[in-house]
């Protein structure tokens, strides 16, 4: 058998990701201090150059494989990347101001959202469950470090131990559960356990036992109910930059996750994982809806209205499966793209608002701090009420049509029932998002501080609330660009 | 031809939004001067138009998708032909005379700009409604001319008088759109299309079918609900009520808005929608009741006013009532071309009377004018034809239509023509007879101007240009050039448009294609055209057939009245007393109006509220809801424990019921 080189052009994006992680870690150890300045560009420029990268290696073929098929390249790992690039590009930004102002700009913060960026990457691009693996703990360490980089801040640190803490018993979770499907299967290969066509009558038992792990991980790794007890406490006890990151990349990063797995991986094994994702994910939906409505705490509030976003995406995944019709599980999977992509960009804008509004001893993350904010600057109340309404799926707001997209996969798939209960949700959820709204038009700010954020954060900002509301005009492209990723890639 | 069609409405709409915006920053010249020639250009655009239809050249199609929804489009669209380009060119052109005329009417106006926005605003919303090719356009402009006209109504809005008449006209037209609404709806829910050509096409199969719940033939359902609505807008009996107190507007858009062009688009709906009411007599024969209704019992009402804006008003009833007439008698084209000489010789008319009125200085109670005449001769001139066309008079431009009427109605067979034709001929007397009291009253007669009004308080009305008059032994004055050259203009179609373009209109083929007529059931027009033998035939006819006689028995009535016996009138009221009340209440139609429909809606808005709302949303669902979703947020909350082994239990517990499905499955 000849040795046949791996295509490494492919992996191109990945190689400069892990390259400016190394140099910004030998920086930490080594570089002066007048250097400092330079670790923001380097980490900048390389997500800059992965992307364009990513733009030029795939795409064209549709799909792409090396390394002896254990990468796989396509549409959906152009789109999801590319939109990780965006919300890992986005949350620099947004951060880059808090971190200098409490002195936690270091190079090492830099070269670890460049490691859970790496790990993010190979989540999709691997089509081998031990890459996966691999991906998911590469992304998870570097997310635990994050939590507790600010070690001296007792909340920051509780909240890092008790991410790595849960986080390390879901991987165990997982690599159990790969270990039961390999010792039902025989291969960790993705294409080849999807193409193992009947399991024994004894591993299919196996089997099932391995899947359920998995989706307990994967759920965790999304924070769904009731796997997400970890995503209020991190959410409120990490330094708000990285909230940010965990908020929107790693949501992309856990959608190509279960996707490459459940719908590439184990598709005939849908009855099993079908109904178990539907639990999680209507549970997902009623109490992250509910359950914000108490939090007096906005980040606090913000996680549990992610868990709703989660189980939407969740509901999308599972509803996919209508007995082989195609065209209907092309519409609800790319409904589920959409809305990923849409929630992280909904994610980057809502805790964007809230580092805009953060200075050195204000952590602006109480509801009472947005109180008055029309007051102070009605262009970001602005800009906050669209986040809030998109946030709400209300209409003409890209994340109505996000929710609509799924909802009507949802109907599509005869589940009428879970789609009422979704909408009623929604709309007890609209309670607190307007509620936020409210305190920023028509209550009296607690304090009169100016707005201080850098003018690169008032701009991109802008232009992400602004992209909520004109997508929200015009959603048809973001939506066949989720489509044709689907189409081009299934 | 895209580009020009979308100029039409779109120009006037430009020179609204600038005159609203920015008016009062570019002031009083630039803003008329911006939207006249917004106005001008639909005009001239129109006129275009006019010739490549008349070429051939029409076009239907849409111009922007707005969005498809369940395989319903929704769509704005252009449908451009013989009656679009009628409609387009009668509404530019009056449109255009009523703006420039309101340079002088609203000179001294504070609300000079608004004005002008708003009036252009109409011009857009009607052309749009006009021009539309599908019912949800055509459904835009008929609220978008609403909206105007509510705001125009109350345009003095700090007059109670005006607050409560817009309100009133909103509230009536809600009723008419709430048919007409009803009637798009049929039309979605059966044609399973908005668009106009494709449920046209389908008219012969819905005929066919009955609506689903109730078992009526659908057809007659969508026609009376769509005609329900056209009773809203053109201000038929019983939902007539808001067009006489809408004439506590301006003068201009009384013109414009309530004579001319926006009542008229009840009548231009139904014609646009022949090919529905050709197929159910039902509907044809309530059109027709309902229009003689109007035609003669409105007209009547005009003989006891003394306001000369309601007189005018009252006609204009009476004259809407005269098209539902032909409409019912499936002389579509003849309410049509009735609709164009009526606008005409109506905007000219109500200009003449808004003319008067500045001569008065705001005092609008003919009992305190006559023989203006010497004083206003332009205006005495120009109002004199817009009576003789009203009227009818042989060679006018108003005889070729209501004659067209007349003898389209005799000839009708549905239930109701009878009862109609006896309604229109009595309504030639009545016409003629109000018209001309309301000539010689003004014009005429003894000078009884500039005497001092005790009735009048002056300083109680302030800034308030309304009911103000002459001072004692002031004399009246012709109005700016401003006024009186829209007047003439004017004058010009009144008198001469009806004979030019009977033949065409009627006879020509000028409708061909889109007015639709089955005339093995519905003869009227056939006998019509079989009658004719050209305009001035026709008017020789007139000059010996019994309309006229009729009309000039009005006029002489009148002028015994009004100028040899002066004292008659009073006395003949004091005889007929229980006569004269009835009249001067309206048929007591407020009165009812007020006590049942505003009174019950009050009193069920009341209990509703009590009971509905405070009750059982409030109190139950609402409240009910918020705490039971409070409680469980809070129990939801204390399940975060803060305590890692809680949540690993949790995760573990998690498993576990994943695990269940396994065994489910």
């Amino acid at each position: 058998m000849a040795l046949e080189l791996p295509n490494f052009a492919l992996l191109a994006p990945q190689i400069v990701i892990a390259l400016a992680a190394l140099v910004l870690m030998t920086a930490g150890a080594f570089a002066r201090e007048r250097w400092r300045q330079w670790n923001y560009v380097v980490a900048q420029l390389a997500v800059i150059v992965a992307t364009l990268l990513t733009v030029f290696t795939s795409g064209d073929p549709r799909v792409q494989t090396t390394f002896g098929g254990i990468f796989l390249v396509d549409w959906i790992t152009l789109v999801v990347q590319l939109f990780i690039y965006l919300s890992v590009f986005a949350a620099l930004i947004y951060g880059r101001f808090y971190l200098i102002e409490r002195g936690l700009e270091r190079a090492e913060y830099y070269a670890l959202v460049l490691l859970s960026l790496l790990g993010m990457q190979i989540l999709t691009v691997a089509n081998h469950l031990l890459l996966f693996y691999l991906g998911l703990e590469l992304m998870s360490l570097a997310l635990y470090a994050l939590v507790a980089f600010d070690r001296n801040h007792a909340l920051r640190a509780e909240a890092g131990m008790k991410y790595f803490v849960l986080g390390a018993l879901a991987s165990g979770l997982i690599l159990y559960g790969l270990s039961l499907i390999y010792g039902a299967t025989a291969t960790l290969s993705l294409p080849e356990i999807s193409s193992v066509a009947a399991l024994r009558p004894g591993d299919e038992r196996v089997f099932g036992f391995g899947l359920a792990f998995l989706v307990a991980g994967i759920a965790f790794k999304f924070g769904a109910v009731p796997f997400h007890m970890w995503v209020a406490d991190v959410y409120h006890g990490a330094p708000t930059p990285v909230t940010l990151l965990l908020a929107s990349a790693p949501k992309l990063a856990a959608f190509a996750l279960a996707f490459r797995l459940l719908v590439f991986g184990f598709f005939e094994y849908a009855h099993y994982w079908q109904p178990m994702l539907m639990v999680v994910a209507v549970a997902s939906i009623v109490l992250g809806n509910l359950a914000a409505i108490a939090q007096k705490n906005l980040k606090r509030m913000l996680a549990y209205s992610g868990i709703s976003h989660v189980g939407f995406i969740l509901l999308g995944l599972a509803v996919g499966v209508v007995e082989g019709n195609h065209q209907l599980a092309l519409n609800a999977y790319s409904a589920t793209l959409f809305y990923a992509i849409v929630y992280a960009v909904m994610s980057l804008a809502s805790f964007g608002l809230i580092l805009l509004m953060a200075r050195s001893g204000f952590e602006a993350e109480w509801l009472d701090d947005v109180k008055g904010l029309n007051q102070k600057s009605p262009w970001f109340a602005a800009m906050l009420l669209i986040t809030m309404f998109s946030l709400a799926g209300v209409p003409f707001f890209v994340g109505f049509f996000a929710k609509l997209a799924v909802l009507q996969a949802v109907v599509a798939a005869g589940y009428l029932w879970v789609a009422v209960l979704a909408v009623v949700m929604s709309l007890i959820g609209a309670f607190y998002y307007l509620r936020v709204v409210k305190l920023a038009y028509f209550d009296e700010p607690t304090e009169r501080q100016p707005l201080i954020a850098s003018s690169e954060t008032r701009v991109l900002l802008s232009g992400n609330a602004l992209a909520l509301a004109l997508f929200g005009l015009m959603p048809q492209g973001l939506m066949s660009l989720a489509a044709y990723a689907m189409i081009a890639s299934l | 031809m895209k580009l020009l069609y979308t100029v039409v409405p779109f120009a006037p709409l430009v020179g609204a939004i600038v005159a609203g915006l920015w008016g009062n920053r570019l002031g009083r010249t630039a803003t008329h001067r911006i939207t006249i020639l917004g106005v001008l250009i639909a005009f001239l655009a129109s006129v275009a138009i006019f010739f490549d239809v008349h070429n051939g050249n029409t076009f239907n199609g849409p111009l922007y998708t707005w969005g498809t929804s369940d395989g319903l489009t929704f769509e704005v669209g252009f449908l451009i032909d013989s009656l679009t380009v009628t409609m387009m060119l009668v509404v530019t052109f009056v449109s255009l005379m009523v703006h420039i005329y309101t340079i002088g009417y609203m000179a001294d106006d504070p609300g000079y700009c608004r004005f002008f926005s708003y009036i252009s605003l109409f011009t857009f919303s009607m052309l749009m409604l006009v021009m539309s090719n599908n019912f949800l356009q055509l459904f835009f402009g008929w609220e978008a001319v609403g909206l105007v006209s509510y705001l125009l109504i109350g345009f003095w809005y700090t007059r109670p008088t005006a607050i409560y008449a817009n309100l009133k006209a909103f509230l009536v037209n809600r009723v008419g759109d709430f048919g007409f609404l009803l009637g798009i709806g049929l039309i979605a829910a059966y044609a399973g299309t908005l668009d106009y050509a494709e449920t046209f096409a389908q008219a012969e199969k819905l005929a066919t079918m009955n609506e689903a719940v109730t078992g009526w033939p659908l057809i007659t359902a969508i026609c009376i609900a769509l005609f329900i609505g056209a009773m809203g807008k053109s201000a038929q009996v019983p939902l007539h009520v808001w067009l006489p107190d809408s004439m506590e507007g301006p003068t201009p858009i009384s013109a414009l808005i309530h004579a001319a062009t926006m009542v008229t688009a009840g009548i231009f709906m139904v014609a646009r929608m022949s090919p529905l009411f050709e197929l159910s007599d039902t509907a044809l024969s309530f059109v027709l009741v309902i229009g003689a209704t109007t035609a003669f019992f409105m007209g009547i009402l005009g003989i006891v006013q003394s306001d000369i804006k309601r007189v005018v008003a009252y006609s204009t009833l009476s004259q809407l009532g005269y098209m539902t007439v032909a409409l019912g008698a499936s002389a579509y084209s003849v309410a049509i071309f009735h609709l164009m000489t009526h606008a005409f010789f109506k905007a000219l008319l109500f200009l003449s009377a808004g003319s008067v009125i500045i001569a008065m200085h705001h005092d609008q109670d003919m009992r305190n004018m006559g023989g203006l005449w010497k004083y206003l001769p332009v205006t005495w001139l120009t109002a004199l034809i817009g009576a003789l066309a009203l009227i009818g008079t042989p060679f006018t431009s108003g005889f070729y239509s209501k004659d067209s009427i007349l003898i389209a109605v005799a000839h009708a067979q549905i239930p109701g023509a009878t009862y109609a034709y006896f309604c229109v001929m009595a309504g030639v007397f009545v016409t003629a007879f109000y018209t001309f009291r309301m000539i010689f009253l003004v014009f005429h007669g003894k000078e009884r101007f500039g005497q001092a009004h005790a009735h009048h308080d002056h300083a109680a009305h302030g800034s308030d240009d309304h009911h103000h008059g002459l001072a004692p032994g002031e004399k009246p004055h012709e109005s700016p050039k401003v006024v009186t050259v829209p007047l003439v203009l004017l004058a010009i179609p009144s008198l001469l448009i009806g004979a030019f373009t009977i033949d065409a209109m009627l006879f020509g083929g000028w409708f061909a294609n889109v007015i639709f007529v089955d005339e093995a059931r519905h003869g009227s027009i056939a006998a019509l055209r079989e009658e004719f033998h050209g305009a001035l035939a026709m008017g020789l006819h007139g000059l010996t057939s019994l309309p006229f006689f009729i009309a000039l028995a009005g006029v002489a009535l009148a002028a015994f009245f009004y100028l040899v016996r002066p004292d008659l009138p009073d006395r003949i009221a004091a005889r007929v007393r229980w006569l004269y009340t009835i009249l001067v209440n309206h048929y007591y139609f407020d009165r009812f109006n007020e006590i049942v429909f505003a009174g019950g809606a009050r009193r069920l808005g009341r209990w509703l509220w009590q009971i509905g709302d405070r009750t059982v949303i409030d109190g139950a669902m609402v409240n009910g809801s918020a705490q039971i979703v409070g409680e469980v947020a809070e129990a939801g909350a204390a399940l975060q424990s803060g305590r890692l082994y809680h949540y690993a239990f949790s995760m573990i517990l998690g498993i576990a019921v994943l695990l269940l499905f396994l065994y489910l499955v």
